[in-house]
């Protein structure tokens, strides 16, 4: 028990009258991360059970691991073939620990795929965590609030909705936006009203639409330019889309865009253990699925001579661009999302028909699951209003008790 | 029709008076604070934006626009140009219809009455209001069109108000820190309201 000792040995330092009294929520992070917190419920009428917030968010962080690892690999594959198909490879420090690992760009090796793509995700995420964290902290030891893995999960979000080519001075801008006005001036984690890492990307996608709208490809080799496949079905159709790429290649994630979004099939298995867990909620999940079914339904039917986007049937929207991801993992965070059961399906409705309608109808974005989860972000309050007073009003109808004037 | 329905849609989102152009600031800020009474003023916005648009488009095209008076059929009227009274005339449309409204109201629904207090004739300077038809002006809308487009702009207002309405009653809860509390933080709620509202911008209906 050495860690244990340690920490109780320090304690006394971070208690009110110590040498590092500031610092406690530092402290309290360190500890509460090796062990259950000392404060537990002590009296009835509440569940006691071993796991807190701090787990809930550490098995959401792990969760994501699956769509991580294969992303970071994805992202390797994509430039090695690139550059085995004769483009130069970007030249600077990733090249140097690329050649000091995997000696060569070779797609058909695991490793020098995972090996490059690591050296474009790692740094990505390096950053997020460190400027993020620095925030975080900051907020904690100003305001007297704990840190907290909310963080964890935010940070790792953002990083893997991120392209691997980006700027690392705008991942930190992004995530300082995401996380100072997205969640920490409203109290911080459970707060805030919008998805603080979300927040952020839409920062960078307004800000930097050069760099990330999603346009011009992203794959780490010099020179090489191409359409993510949401623009080409934008820009040529269906037909040129599935010429390029089969459905199992999108499905499994064989094709270029964001870090975390490509594979479908990992996203699915983050997703398997989040609802077996029952920390995301299924409704919102369903009521994203069966939004965005009915709503590209709709538009398969209605069809278009000039926008090749009608056409796009519900499986494709499914597995390309970031949908899933953002259904899985965006959509479901407990504590932007509506919190009534009914409100979440509704909520979850929204997200999905916004989705569709902003991918098909604004050539302004490829992409619109992300605006359209923060667009329900927006109306989640009012939704969970509409029905909580629909309760109120139902009971006080039921014991028959007069209705009070409620305006 | 089509074409109609695309002006609704495009004035309640892709256009909408608080989110898009952030008109109407004042009571859209200083009533946001509960749902139920900002559902309210936003009804009486979505009522005055309709009546108002309207019969201000009326009045510019029988009254005040250039030739617009040559139906009396007086020697000369279709050179008389009166549109330097546009403004007058408009924001005089507008204090009249609201002064109806607030009279009704006072009658017949005074639990909102008494809600909105002083924000109700204060709709006669809201922003959004005088904007909504000063856009119609600006991009010569037909009659039918005023009247989809005032619904529809008035309709928009009202959805951002009660939205904001909601997150503000959710936000009660959070901890914001002392400078930011009040108007500071609703300032910045409505920022990233924006933000949201951004991905209608860049739709062509």
């Amino acid at each position: 028990m050495g860690i244990r000792q340690t920490l109780d040995n320090l304690e006394p330092h971070f208690h009110k009258g110590g040498k590092y009294e500031k610092f406690y929520p530092l402290y309290e992070a360190v500890d509460t991360i090796f062990y259950a917190p000392p404060s537990v419920t002590k009296t009835t009428a509440h569940v006691r059970d071993g796991v807190d917030l701090k787990r809930i968010m550490i098995t959401v962080w792990m969760c994501t691991f699956p769509a991580m690892f294969f992303g970071m690999w994805n992202a390797g594959w994509q430039a090695n073939t690139a550059i085995a198909g004769g483009y130069e490879s970007m030249d600077g420090w990733r090249e140097a620990i690329m050649m000091l690992l995997a000696s060569g760009h070779d797609p058909g090796s695991l490793w020098a795929n995972f090996v490059l793509g690591a050296t474009y995700f790692l740094p990505i995420y390096l950053v997020t965590f460190a400027v993020g964290g620095f925030w975080e902290v900051l907020f904690a030891v100003k305001r007297g609030h704990e840190v907290n893995e909310g963080f964890f999960v935010s940070s790792v979000l953002y990083a893997l909705i991120l392209p691997a080519t980006i700027p690392l001075w705008q991942v930190a801008l992004g995530i300082t936006f995401g996380i100072v006005i997205g969640k920490e001036i409203f109290g911080g984690t459970g707060k805030n009203f919008l998805n603080p890492a979300l927040t952020g990307r839409a920062f960078l996608y307004f800000a930097y639409p050069a760099q990330i709208s999603g346009d011009a490809v992203w794959v780490a080799a010099d020179g090489y330019s191409g359409a993510t496949s949401l623009s080409i079905a934008f820009q040529e159709g269906m037909a040129s889309l599935t010429s390029q790429y089969s459905w199992w290649d999108a499905f499994l994630g064989f094709i270029p865009g964001s870090v975390g979004e490509v594979s479908t099939l990992a996203i699915f298995i983050g997703a398997a253990v989040l609802l077996w867990t029952r920390i995301a909620s299924w409704r919102i999940m369903l009521g994203v699925f069966l939004g965005m079914v009915a709503t590209s339904t709709l538009f398969n039917l209605i069809g278009s001579d000039t926008n090749p986007m009608f056409a796009m049937p519900w499986y494709w929207h499914l597995v390309i661009g970031g949908f899933a991801f953002g259904m899985v993992f965006m959509a479901t965070d407990p504590v932007s999302a509506s919190m009534t059961n009914q409100g979440r399906l509704i909520f979850g409705a929204l997200i999905g028909v916004m989705t569709v309608l902003i991918r098909v109808v604004n050539p302004a974005f490829p992409e619109g699951i992300m605006l359209a989860i923060l667009f329900a972000n927006l109306f989640a309050p009012l939704i969970d209003h509409i029905f909580v007073q629909a309760n109120i009003k139902r009971r006080q109808q039921r014991v028959g008790a007069p209705a009070e004037e409620t305006a | 029709m089509e074409h109609y329905l695309s002006l609704f849609i495009a004035s309640v989102f892709v256009e909408n008076m608080a989110l898009a152009f952030f008109l109407g600031m004042c009571t859209f800020l200083a009533v946001s604070k509960k749902v139920s009474s900002s559902f309210g003023l936003g009804v009486a916005v979505i009522v005055v934006l309709m009546i108002t648009v309207p019969v201000n488009n009326l009045v510019l095209n029988y009254l005040l626009a250039e030739g617009a008076l040559t139906w009396t059929g007086i020697a000369g009227a279709e050179n008389i140009d009166l549109s330097f009274l546009g403004l007058l005339s408009y924001i005089g449309v507008i204090a009249a219809m609201v002064q109806i409204i607030e009279m009704f109201l006072d009658k017949y629904v005074p639990v909102l009455y008494n809600a909105l207090g002083v924000f109700l004739p204060l709709i006669t300077v809201n922003c959004a209001i005088l904007g909504g038809v000063l856009f119609m002006v600006e991009r010569n809308y037909t009659f039918g069109e005023s009247v989809v487009y005032g619904a529809g702009a008035g309709v928009g207002w009202a959805l951002a108000i009660t939205a904001l309405a909601g997150i503000r009653e959710k936000l009660k809860y959070s901890d914001v820190p002392g400078g930011l509390q009040g108007l500071g933080i609703t300032f910045i709620t409505v920022g990233l309201m924006s933000l949201g509202f951004m991905s209608f911008s860049g739709i062509q209906l």
